[in-house]
C-alpha cells in the first residue's frame, strides 16, 4: 500500500534516471558502446559475406551426377582435380592474363589524366574532369557492352574510322596476329581488351587521383630547387608517393576483370573466362560443385594479390 | 468475411491433403483450375502476341480457362533441367536431350492421356516416342519437333549447299572466297552429334550407327573433325540475336541454325535460306512435361490439351520454324499463310536424328557419356 502511493515527483525522477544510468554505463564501459554500434553491421558481414563464402567452399566438395544433373552429398576432391585439366587451366590463365593486361593498360592511361586533374585543372575544368570520368559509370554496364558489339563489328564505326583515315591495313594486319587477332575486332582478344579497359578505367583514375592529391606541392618545389629535372622528380618523388594509388586502382581493375562474365560472352573469341565458366557450370548445367571450385580460384588469386598490395601500401591510398 | 476465411482454410487443408496423392499416380479427374500456370519454354515457343500480335496462343487459353500463364525462357536444355530443380514450375517444353534426364531424375510425373481429349489426334510417328515414354508410360505430351537447319546466305550460295561439309572442311564457298572465318558452329556440347552425323556418311568405315552413341575410336575421330572446324569458325553461336547480327554485319555466310532464326532474318528481308543437306540433320522433338511437384496440375492439364489444338500447332510451326505433332495442322492456315510443313521438313521425319542424352551404356557396348562431351567441347571451343 505504501509503495503504490509514491509522490509524483519521485516517479518522474526515475525516468531520466534510467537514461542517465544507461549513459553512465556506456561511458564507463567503452567496449559496450562499441559492441552496440558494431553488432548489426558485424552480424550482417558474418552472415552475408563470410556465410556465403563458407557455403561456397562447402559446395565445392560435393559430388555432381552427370546424368541426372543433380548434386549429391558425397564428399569428393574431384572438382579440384578437374580444375587442373589442361582445358580448365586454359580458362584460368586466359582470364588471369587478360586481368593483368587490362590493369597495366588502365594504369598507363589513368596516370597522366589523374596528374592533370590534380596539378593543372582549375575551376570549371576540375568539375568537368570529375564529371567526364564519372559520367560513363552512370550508364548501365550492359548497355555499354552491347553498344561496343555494334561499334566494333565490321561495318561499325571503328572500322569506318580506320577506313576513312586510310588505316584499314593496320587493322587487317593486327587481326592476323596470333593471340590478339581474330576474324574481326568483335571476335578478337584485342576487341575484348579494348572493352574491358574502357569499362574499368574510371576505377583506376579515381584512386590515383586521390593519391596524387596527397603529394605535397612543396616536395615538388624542393625537388626542383635541388636541381632535379622533371623526369627525375617524377621518378623519385611523385611516382613512389602515388604508387599505392596505382596499386589500389589495380585491385579494382584486376578483380573486376577476373570475375566478369558478360564481356567475354559478347565480345572476343569463344574460349571461356572464369566468370563465364562459373556461369555455364552453375546457370546452364547445374554443376554447382565445379562452379564453386572455379570460384575458389579468383578468391585465392585476389587473396594473394591483396597481400602483395598491402605490402606496397595500397590500403593507405583508399 | 468469416465464411470466406473458412473457405480459404478448407481449400488450404484440402490442397495439402491432395498434394501427396498427386505424387503417387497421375490425376484421375480434373478439379477446378487453380488460376495460375508457370511454364519453362524455349524463347519464342509460348507467344502471347507481344512479338507479333498475329502469333498469340496464350490469351485465348487464359480467357477460356482462367489460368494466368507466366513463362520463363531457357536457352539450353541443360538450363531447363537445372531450372526444374525448383518446384515453382508446372510445365517444361523439354527436348529429347533433357526429357530422359528429367524422367530418371524424378523431376517430372507420368501423365494421364485420358484427361487430354486431343491425345488421339497426335501424329502416330511421335505418339509413343521413346524420348518421353518409359516402360509404356507417357511422361508428357509432344509439343513440336524440328530440324537444326543449315542456314546460308543466299547471295553467297546461288544453290542450296547439299552437304554439311561446308561447315567442317576447309574450302571455297561458291563466291570463290574461302570459308575460313565465315562459318559458325553451335556453342553446346550436343553439337558433337552434328559432326558425328557428317562423319557417319563421309567415313562409313568408322561404323557410326547413331550420332548419340559413339565408342572411343569414333569419338576421337569426331573430336578431330571438330578441332579442324575450330580453325574455320568465325565464332560459336550462343545467342540468336548475336548470330543474326553476325550474318548481317560480320559477313558470316553459313552456319547451323534454328528455323526461328531463318524466319526472323527472312522477315527482315535479309537474304538467307535454310536447308536439310543429304546427310540429314540433327533435330529436336519437344515434350510438354509436368513437374513432379506441380502446384497447378489442373491448369497444366488444361494447357496440355490446349497445346494440341490445330490453330496453335500451325501458328507455332510457322512462327518457330518447326513441325506440328498433329498432322491435320499442316492443312490449317497459319497467320503468315506459308507452307510450313513443306519448308520445315514434315515429310523428312526419318532423316532427322533427334537430340538425346548420350549415355555410357549403348547398343555397341560402352559409349562416351555426356559429361565427357561437355568437358571436351569446352576445351575445343577454347582452342585445345
Amino acid at each position: 500500500m505504501m509503495t503504490v502511493s509514491l509522490p509524483e515527483g519521485q516517479t518522474t525522477a526515475t525516468r531520466p534516471g534510467i537514461l542517465l544510468r544507461l549513459g553512465g554505463a556506456l561511458y564507463r564501459h567503452p567496449g559496450l558502446q562499441l559492441a552496440l554500434l558494431l553488432a548489426l553491421p558485424l552480424l550482417w558481414f558474418m552472415l552475408v559475406y563470410l556465410g556465403s563464402l563458407c557455403t561456397l567452399l562447402a559446395q565445392s566438395v560435393l559430388t555432381f551426377d552427370d546424368f541426372t544433373m543433380s548434386v549429391s552429398r558425397e564428399l569428393t576432391l574431384d572438382n579440384y582435380r578437374q580444375l587442373l585439366s589442361p582445358a580448365n587451366l586454359d580458362v584460368v590463365l586466359r582470364t588471369l592474363s587478360m586481368a593483368t593486361l587490362v590493369s597495366l593498360a588502365s594504369a598507363v592511361m589513368a596516370f597522366p589524366l589523374a596528374y592533370y586533374m590534380v596539378r593543372y585543372a582549375r575551376g570549371w575544368q576540375k568539375g568537368f574532369f570529375y564529371v567526364a570520368v564519372m559520367l560513363p559509370m552512370w550508364a548501365s554496364y550492359i548497355v555499354k557492352v552491347y553498344a561496343w558489339t555494334v561499334l566494333l563489328a565490321k561495318g561499325g564505326i571503328v572500322y569506318w574510322a580506320y577506313q576513312t583515315l586510310g588505316l584499314q591495313g593496320i587493322v587487317d594486319w593486327l587481326m592476323t596476329l596470333p593471340l590478339i587477332g581474330g576474324n574481326s575486332l568483335t571476335t578478337s582478344n584485342l576487341g575484348r581488351f579494348t572493352v574491358f579497359t574502357y569499362i574499368w578505367l574510371p576505377f583506376m583514375i579515381l584512386p590515383i587521383q586521390a593519391a596524387l592529391e596527397r603529394v605535397p606541392a612543396n616536395l615538388l618545389q624542393a625537388s626542383s630547387d635541388l636541381g632535379a629535372s622533371g623526369a627525375q622528380t617524377f621518378r623519385h618523388v611523385i611516382l613512389p608517393l602515388a604508387f599505392p594509388g596505382v596499386v589500389a586502382g589495380s585491385i579494382f581493375t584486376f578483380s573486376l576483370t577476373l570475375g566478369d562474365y558478360i564481356i567475354p560472352q559478347l565480345i572476343g573469341p569463344s574460349g571461356l573466362f572464369i566468370g563465364s565458366m562459373v556461369y555455364t557450370m552453375q546457370g546452364s548445367i547445374g554443376n554447382m560443385p565445379l562452379a564453386a571450385a572455379f570460384t575458389v580460384v579468383p578468391v585465392c588469386i585476389i587473396g594473394l594479390y591483396l597481400l602483395g598490395a598491402r605490402k606496397l601500401g595500397a590500403f593507405d591510398a583508399l | 468475411m468469416q465464411s470466406s476465411l473458412i473457405r480459404l482454410t478448407a481449400v488450404l487443408v484440402s490442397s495439402s491433403l491432395i498434394a501427396p496423392a498427386v505424387l503417387a499416380a497421375p490425376l484421375a479427374t480434373l478439379g477446378k483450375p487453380e488460376g495460375k500456370l508457370n511454364i519453362i519454354a524455349w524463347p519464342g515457343y509460348i507467344e502471347r502476341g507481344q512479338s507479333d500480335k498475329n502469333y498469340d496462343w496464350v490469351t485465348g487459353f487464359e480467357k477460356s480457362t482462367g489460368c494466368q500463364v507466366s513463362v520463363k525462357t531457357a536457352a539450353t536444355s541443360d538450363e531447363m533441367v537445372s531450372l526444374m530443380n525448383s518446384p515453382n514450375y508446372d510445365l517444361v517444353t523439354a527436348s529429347g536431350d533433357a526429357s530422359l534426364r528429367l524422367i530418371y531424375g524424378k523431376k517430372v510425373q507420368e501423365i494421364n492421356p485420358a484427361l487430354i481429349p486431343s491425345w488421339n489426334t497426335l501424329d502416330p510417328r511421335v505418339k509413343s516416342g521413346n524420348w518421353f515414354t518409359v516402360a509404356g508410360k507417357p511422361y508428357g505430351v509432344p509439343y513440336q519437333w524440328g530440324a537444326n537447319f543449315l542456314m546460308y546466305n543466299s547471295k553467297v550460295f546461288t544453290k542450296a549447299p547439299t552437304s554439311w561439309s561446308v561447315l567442317f572442311e576447309p574450302g571455297n564457298l561458291p563466291d570463290g572466297k574461302p570459308n575460313k572465318g565465315r562459318v559458325q558452329a553451335y556453342d553446346g556440347a550436343i553439337y558433337i552429334a552434328d559432326a558425328a552425323l557428317y562423319l557417319m556418311h563421309k567415313n562409313p568405315k568408322l561404323g557410326i550407327k547413331d550420332p548419340y552413341e559413339l565408342n572411343e575410336a569414333q569419338y576421337a575421330a569426331v573430336l578431330k573433325l571438330l578441332r579442324q572446324q575450330k580453325g574455320l569458325t568465325h565464332r560459336y553461336w550462343h545467342d540468336v540475336t548475336v548470330q543474326m547480327n553476325d550474318f548481317k554485319k560480320e559477313g558470316v555466310a553459313v552456319s547451323s541454325a534454328w528455323g526461328y532464326t531463318i524466319n526472323t532474318l527472312q522477315a527482315e528481308k535479309f537474304p538467307v535460306a535454310g536447308t536439310i543437306p543429304q546427310e540429314g540433320a540433327t533435330g529436336w522433338a519437344d515434350t510438354t512435361m509436368l513437374h513432379a511437384q506441380a502446384q497447378h496440375p489442373v491448369c497444366a492439364y488444361k494447357w496440355m490439351e490446349w497445346s494440341l489444338n490445330k490453330k496453335l500447332q500451325s501458328g507455332l510451326a510457322e512462327w518457330f520454324g518447326s513441325n506440328p505433332v498433329v498432322a491435320e495442322a499442316c492443312q490449317t492456315k497459319a497467320p503468315g499463310g506459308s507452307n510450313f510443313c513443306q519448308s520445315n521438313g514434315f515429310d523428312r521425319f526419318a532423316q532427322i536424328r533427334f537430340w538425346r542424352t548420350p549415355v555410357a551404356k549403348c547398343g555397341q557396348g560402352s559409349c562416351v557419356p555426356y559429361s565427357r562431351w561437355t568437358a571436351d567441347y569446352i576445351a575445343i571451343m577454347g582452342g585445345r
